[in-house]
């Protein structure tokens, strides 16, 4: 049904709608709508056959999910920001075990300075966990993303993370169309698990695994996440012949055609990226845009035929590699390699700073003459960082940084953007 | 695309206005996007939230920077928070208040925004007398309705119908007719 609604309330409607029969959870802004709403859908009987429970923290939360998944039941929890990196060791073990939750990050920035808005340095952290990594780009993309997650992480009983920009999309109310449960049951069939810990035929799960057999079971993660490269194209296909619109898949790419340069980022940046993309080409300037819905696995063939034609590329992306730059660009990077294709990195949104269209005309016309620089951070004050520096350099007991920072910028959310 | 941005404090019904507003617009077979700024998530903190409305998908995710259309509602902002920067000339904006505009300070906004327009609703007040509390939101969104003409008062009642209970929602739909009669008879042009 279409409706407009916020973003958080549909994700719970549609996860919903993939009867999981544990949901466990702990609140943590911005996530923490999707789980109240689900809560409220089980207390009311109207999500049947499900648990909801209510945990000490995120490690409890991923740990109750890790043990329902064992006794085959669909489980589902949310997080983000300090909350996923409470559960690291757990999300680890989730992967490692080849267990099949699926779990929504509210994308958020990670402390210290603590801060509650919109960045990807959460997930990202995560990147290497094991886990497939989606990020939607709509509302409608997220609830869609969250049908198609159950189906892939029990097909291939690898766990799924769909990632969905905190506050931007977890709190804007814009339209959705939430699919019926007929529909959703005849995409996402009964979890058939490939194992069950049942006290009627017992087996053990997590075992000590030595030097003899790691990295046989470390591959076949990576085999599995290499079969999702051809299965999240497939699901996405069935998903549009089913319910009638593109969502998911590995990769998007917009007016690529001709394109000298080519702009890849990921989630909901691109809406914006996409409206600069066409101003531009309204003055004739050869942009285009690739955004990156699966992250994990990394879609290098997908990315290298995209990407290969234009003359450079400029990643955008909500997070830092402290000490070398970008994330998603070495990535981008590494699916290039051996063709002459400089590819930029853009640092922007940290924290929730507003990345605007007139900061990325910006940048992207500056990538078009060859004048912008490998590391960019976007809309940097560059004042500030020097009054801070000097200060650094000219007195020993300089104080906490970003204490000094705040007192130099005065009143805080006096301005706009 | 029409653009709104809707300044309060924390616990005003802000993010509230803005997602009624969206709802209006939904109804109306309009596409709209509503989302808050937070500053700071406590009562009392001046808080922002924005609602575009257009006839096509709207994919733009930036702050309201160059808004048609603001919403106060709490003066007290006015010489705290730059407002109504990006406003366009042809702005038109809502305030709560029972003052009169030079009492605001704003005596020379109709020489700035020749296009434009402004007008005082006593939301607060309306507030009080239909639904028993200081939270001016609907008041506002009805006297938006009015001034703007952008979307019809039925839309900001069925909207307000959707977010309350019945009773509130009846409450809150009082207050809001009476804002829309208010900016209607006090003349102002439409924006």
């Amino acid at each position: 049904m279409l409706k407009q609604t916020e973003g958080s309330q549909a994700v719970a409607e549609a996860v919903a709608l993939c009867r999981p029969e544990v949901i466990c959870a702990y609140p943590i802004t911005p996530q923490t709508h999707i789980v109240e709403k689900l809560g409220q859908l089980v207390k009311n009987a109207e999500l049947e056959h499900c648990e909801f429970v209510n945990v000490e923290s995120e490690f409890a939360a991923l740990s109750v999910a890790i043990g329902a998944s064992a006794t085959g039941a669909r489980a589902y929890t949310a997080t983000a920001s300090q909350g996923l990196l409470f559960m690291a060791e757990a999300v680890y073990n989730a992967s490692g075990l080849g267990l099949p939750i699926v779990m929504t990050i509210g994308n958020r920035a990670i402390g210290a300075p603590i801060n509650i808005w919109n960045d990807q340095q959460d997930s990202m952290s995560m990147r290497d966990a094991g886990w497939i990594q989606l990020y939607a780009e709509t509302n409608q993309e997220a609830v869609d993303l969250h049908i198609q997650a159950f189906r892939l992480a029990e097909e291939l009983s690898v766990p799924v993370m769909v990632c969905m920009d905190g506050f931007i999309l977890t709190h804007a109310y814009e339209r959705v169309d939430v699919p019926g449960q007929v529909d959703v049951d005849r995409f996402v069939p009964p979890f058939a698990p490939r194992q069950i810990l049942d006290p009627q035929q017992p087996v053990t799960i997590g075992a000590m695994v030595g030097p003899e057999a790691f990295t046989e079971v470390r591959y076949l993660a990576h085999y599995r996440q290499m079969q999702a490269l051809w299965m999240i194209p497939e699901l996405a296909e069935e998903f549009e012949e089913q319910f009638g619109r593109a969502s998911g898949g590995l990769i998007h790419p917009y007016r690529t055609e001709g394109a000298r340069t080519l702009v890849v980022s990921l989630g909901s940046v691109n809406g914006t990226i996409k409206d600069v993309v066409d101003e531009m080409r309204d003055e004739e300037v050869a942009i285009g845009s690739v955004s990156i819905c699966s992250f994990r696995p990394f879609p290098m063939k997908a990315l290298k035929l995209a990407l290969q034609d234009c003359r450079r590329v400029v990643v955008i992306e909500k997070s830092l590699a402290v000490g070398i730059g970008g994330i998603v660009s070495t990535d981008v990077r590494m699916a290039l390699a051996g063709l002459d294709i400089p590819v930029y990195t853009v640092v922007a949104g940290l924290g929730g700073r507003a990345i605007t269209r007139a900061s990325l005309q910006e940048v992207f016309d500056k990538a078009a003459k060859n004048a912008l620089q490998r590391l960019t951070f976007l809309d940097l004050k560059h004042d500030v960082i020097h009054r801070e520096i000097e200060r650094l350099e000219s007195t020993r007991l300089s104080g906490p940084i970003a204490e000094n920072i705040l007192r130099e910028l005065g009143v805080v959310a006096d301005h706009i953007g | 695309m029409f653009q709104a941005r809707i300044h309060g404090r924390g616990g005003q019904g802000v993010v509230s206005a803005a997602e009624m507003l969206s709802v209006a617009a939904f109804l109306e077979g309009r596409h709209s996007q509503a989302f808050p700024s937070f500053g700071s998530e406590r009562m009392g903190a001046p808080v922002m939230a924005f609602c575009r409305i257009d006839d096509k998908e709207i994919r733009l995710r930036e702050p309201v920077m160059k808004p048609d259309a603001l919403i106060i509602q709490d003066p007290t902002l006015l010489h705290q928070v730059n407002l109504f920067q990006g406003l366009s000339e042809r702005g038109c904006v809502v305030v709560n208040s029972s003052r009169d505009l030079s009492e605001l300070g704003l005596g020379d906004f109709r020489r700035e925004h020749p296009g434009g327009n402004v007008v005082i609703v006593p939301a607060t007040e309306l507030a009080l007398q239909y639904v028993g509390r200081p939270l001016p939101n609907a008041a506002l969104l009805g006297g938006f309705s009015a001034l703007s003409g952008l979307i019809k008062l039925e839309s900001i009642e069925a909207a307000i119908r959707k977010k309350f209970p019945p009773k509130v929602a009846e409450a809150n739909i009082n207050a809001a007719r009476a804002a829309a009669q208010a900016v209607t008879q006090s003349g102002a042009a439409p924006c």
